[in-house]
């Protein structure tokens, strides 16, 4: 490793590179011979700052330890790629748990200190090379925080990013429940933004299915504004442009007060009371009809 | 860039191929009340499959072909309309009010033959 760091250094720098190498890699040694005695001293300093508490003491240490091996890998290889892809892992592991970022940060942050405090300890008798070891550790030991920091906020991210679309997904589902017709079932709170994706949705699935007549059942919507309204118009018109009819079922009581209230015009729309009224409607537009088994069958 | 009319029994279908300038709306609004005329028309079909933008000329020439065809005597449907056009003019209040639309032209001629069929049962 010394030797591929000297090959790489830039032929210029080459001397203050390989001071640099030659004091991170006393360095190294130092933290490594001290191993133990640092670990356990900032296990406990992380205990003592009560972070991670929704870890055991014995879960902290294990991850100490790793974090600790890992730490001092980036120091000596000043590689950060391995670091990185720690990072993440544990941040995957430890998300899940409820751990904080400030926690992560600060932790990272307990172990650069653990080891400068040791390093003080180490070189206070000589002030100079005490400088120079700084020098080497500070943007190295900077460096790796910043990682790991931005390496488990990234995963919190992807995490938020990956809910989103799931939640997306779920929350509009549109159904075919016979040939060339469709049922889109509304449930919790519309937001501007739903309501744009619930319209295109509804628009690419008429296209796709044929359908001639869709039932936009809003049961499970509790309260509608006239922004909500309004959106709602827009789609039954925007279906009607594709051909389609749009039949709207589940308004409660309590909407249907706000709506003729608040003044929204929904004379252009469709509504029966409740879903099954409403596909009973549909199926009548379609020209289907349904007869119970006993008295369709001949006698 | 005219748009191709095409006489199809009863009907005439107009097919628009791509993007028009106002000029050729206008032609072709001519053309088509023009037209309903001289065939004797029931219905007339706009596609506008191929549109993927409708500016509020392209829609006001459509709503005037349909209130003047009506008023020569055939139905007016428009068919084809995309998602995205239907969902962009619905925001623009661009709704074509009381004229008649379908998925595509095989849905377009259902919609006439039963517009026909009625005027035939109500004789």
């Amino acid at each position: 490793m010394t030797a591929k760091e000297a090959n790489t250094a830039p032929p210029g720098g080459k001397s203050r590179t390989e001071d640099t190498a030659a004091l991170l890699r006393e360095l190294v040694a130092h933290l490594r011979q001290n191993r133990t005695q640092l670990r356990e001293e900032w296990a406990r300093r992380i205990t003592q700052a009560k972070l991670l508490t929704a870890m055991t003491e014995e879960e902290i240490f294990a991850e100490a330890t790793s974090v600790y091996d890992n730490y001092v890998e980036a120091l000596e290889t000043g590689t950060f790629e391995a670091l990185q892809a720690y990072a993440r892992n544990l941040s995957e592991r430890i998300i899940p748990r409820g751990v904080e970022t400030h926690e992560v940060v600060g932790i990272v942050l307990l172990l650069r200190d653990t080891m400068a405090r040791s390093l003080f300890g180490k070189y206070h008798e000589d002030f100079e090379k005490l400088n120079r070891i700084l020098d080497a550790y500070e943007p190295a030991a900077n460096r790796i925080a910043n990682t790991v920091a931005v390496g488990f906020v990234q995963e919190r991210e992807r995490i938020i990013r990956q809910q989103q679309e799931a939640i997306r997904e779920l929350s509009t589902p549109v159904l075919q429940v016979r040939e060339r017709l469709l049922i889109l079932p509304i449930i919790g709170v519309i937001d501007p933004q739903r309501a744009r994706q619930l319209t295109e949705q509804l628009l690419r699935a008429i296209r796709a299915n044929r359908a001639k007549v869709v039932v936009i059942d809003i049961t499970g919507v509790a309260a509608m504004d006239s922004n909500v309204a309004n959106h709602l118009v827009q789609t039954v018109e925007a279906a009607r442009l594709l051909g389609a009819t749009v039949i709207v079922t589940g308004l409660s009581p309590e909407i249907a007060q706000t709506l003729v209230t608040i003044g929204v015009d929904l004379s252009e729309m469709a509504t029966v009371g409740d879903l099954q009224g409403g596909i009973e409607e549909a199926e009548r537009l379609l020209g289907y009809k349904v007869v119970p088994l006993a008295e369709g069958q001949p006698a | 860039m005219e748009v191709p009319i095409l006489k199809q029994g009863d009907y005439l279908i107009a097919s628009i191929q791509s993007a028009l300038t106002d000029a050729d709306l206008s032609q072709l609004r001519e053309a088509l009340v023009e037209r309903v005329g001289r065939f004797r028309s029931r219905g007339v079909i706009v596609d506008v499959t191929a549109l993927d933008v409708m500016d509020s000329f392209a829609v006001r020439t459509l709503r005037d072909i349909a209130h003047m065809a009506r008023l020569r005597g055939a139905e007016t449907v428009i068919v084809g309309i995309q998602p995205e056009v239907a969902f962009a003019m619905v925001q623009l209040g661009l709704t074509l009010k009381g004229v008649a639309t379908a998925l595509d032209l095989e849905e377009g001629l259902n919609f006439l033959n039963r517009r026909g069929k009625e005027r035939v049962d109500r004789a």
